[in-house]
């Protein structure tokens, strides 16, 4: 690289805000990864109770949503929500964008979870929630206090694997007209075709360095976290 | 095999009345016809010992009384009162039952003091506070006080069991089921959890016991239940069921458990 190619690739920095892109990743990752372990945890419970029609309704989604590519929820979300029913999130036309893409990531990955916690709750040996039952606790408190307690420490590295695929999911906002890392990328290829390699690894640099800290840290919590028995 | 020198206690009084009742009670696993007409009548204050071969379907009967296990006919029926098929009344029928599992089953994720408050608490509705003594009250009954913060992972097999039996006892249960509580435990260890259901038995406590111990069925037992093939073959008090028993299945049984 001569002092020429370094200084258009730094001129870059200065036409792009590129921080604030991935600052909008950052963003979407962490509300949509908050809403989408409280629906998987609920989905989850609803898969493992002992009512028929929960169960069937809690497989039925995570079945549906599961094998939907991600954007075409996406697009559904924006055309179809906002578009055709006119669902707005919120007045402001980015932040209803924005709310509509947190919701279709949430849907979405709200099924992995749901799987990542079912396979936690199959680390608890049967005799856990035997002993619940035989103290005198119901399907719910036994879930609640039990069961799922520990079914999140046996799940907390399949849980950072969908964090990890929920972060660079999050990209796909880019269908639902949400201005992220990757739809800035592609203003920049089309405007800077002079440093695209660079471009492509300035983009994917950042992604490296957002998700190699989730995956560190969800290894060092599954280690502390696990249930002696 | 077990040490325990105190006499055996005076068999009940026959006119006491039935605490927990099974009255045709049958069950399939499948093909497999696990329990066949089953009657059994545990009076108050009464330990019922059950012995048979592994498969005889003793573990299966342990859990029926409870609803851990589902049956297919017949009644059970605790205090005169059939058990409830789901739901609350469930849940408050089982917190009346007391039950030690083969492989401990305490709370993983609690401490010793916690897996015996959680069910005052929960399902009683004791204050915490209250539970709180009771629970410690309870550890220092069962020999275990001074594991109350640790977890079960750290206590051995025999301290694991005696918090068992103590998280049972919480509950203030009308009767306490044993579901082979020795028979996942070192030698050594046995005779401190047999030690703790000697007792007791002694202060007037109901058991039914599924057990290979026959120096605990001898000494603690008023009674043994002998089961063979999903049916109570032999019913009778310790001393006569163990030297002179009726039925070839029990002689056959006895001895093969007793020559070693």
């Amino acid at each position: 690289m001569d002092d020429g190619f370094l200084q258009q690739y730094l001129s870059l920095f200065d036409e792009f805000d590129v921080l604030a892109a991935f600052w909008v990743n950052i963003q979407l990752t962490f509300f949509a990864g908050i809403l989408a372990l409280i629906l998987g945890t609920l989905l989850a419970t609803m898969r493992i109770s002992p009512v028929p029609s929960l169960r069937w309704a809690g497989s039925t989604y995570v079945t549906l949503l599961r094998n939907t590519p991600l954007t075409i929820i996406m697009v559904f979300c924006v055309l179809g929500l906002w578009g055709q029913l006119g669902i707005t999130l919120s007045p402001d036309f980015t932040t209803n964008f924005f709310r509509l893409a947190v919701v279709g990531l949430t849907v979405y990955h709200a099924a992995f979870v749901c799987e990542a916690l079912r396979s936690g709750v199959n680390t608890v040996p049967v005799g856990q929630a035997e002993a619940a039952r035989a103290i005198g606790l119901s399907f719910w408190p036994a879930a609640r206090l039990v069961i799922l307690p520990q079914a999140f420490r046996g799940s907390v590295a399949p849980l950072g694997n969908v964090l990890i695929a929920l972060t660079k999911n999050s990209t796909v906002a880019a269908a639902a007209s949400v201005a992220e890392a990757s739809s800035l990328m592609r203003t920049m290829i089309e405007f800077r075709p002079d440093v695209i390699v660079a471009i492509f690894l300035t983009f994917a640099l950042g992604f490296v360095l957002i998700v190699v800290p989730i995956g560190l840290a969800t290894t060092s919590f599954s280690r502390r976290l696990t249930v002696a028995r | 095999m077990v040490d325990i020198s105190a006499a055996p206690p005076a068999p009940t009084d026959t006119t006491s009345d039935a605490l927990v009742e099974l009255r045709g009670v049958d069950k399939h696993f499948g093909a497999l016809h696990v329990l066949q007409h089953i009657d059994l009548t545990v009076r108050r204050g009464e330990v019922v010992v059950i012995i048979g071969p592994s498969g005889s379907g003793k573990s299966t009967l342990c859990r029926t009384i409870n609803r851990l296990e589902t049956i297919d006919s017949g009644t059970i029926a605790l205090d005169g009162v059939p058990l409830p098929a789901e739901g609350r009344a469930l849940a408050r029928l089982r917190a009346d039952v007391g039950m030690v599992f083969q492989s401990f089953n305490l709370f993983a994720h609690m401490t010793v003091l916690q897996n015996v408050v959680l069910g005052q608490v929960k399902a009683k509705g004791v204050k915490p506070s209250a539970a709180k003594k009771i629970a410690i009250d309870l550890l220092d009954r069962v020999g275990v006080r001074d594991q109350a913060d640790k977890l079960p992972a750290q206590l051995s097999g025999g301290q694991q069991q005696r918090v068992a039996i103590a998280r049972a006892l919480a509950m203030q249960p009308k009767v306490m089921l044993f579901d082979e509580p020795t028979s996942a435990l070192d030698p050594e260890m046995i005779n401190e959890v047999l030690d703790v259901m000697v007792g007791l038995a002694r202060d007037g406590m109901t058991m039914i016991v599924v057990t290979h111990e026959m120096g605990f069925a001898r000494k603690a037992a008023n009674r043994v239940v002998f089961m063979d093939g999903g049916q109570i073959v032999e019913e009778a008090d310790p001393e006569t069921f163990f030297t002179a028993p009726k039925s070839d299945r029990a002689r056959d049984f006895l001895s093969k458990i007793l020559t070693h």
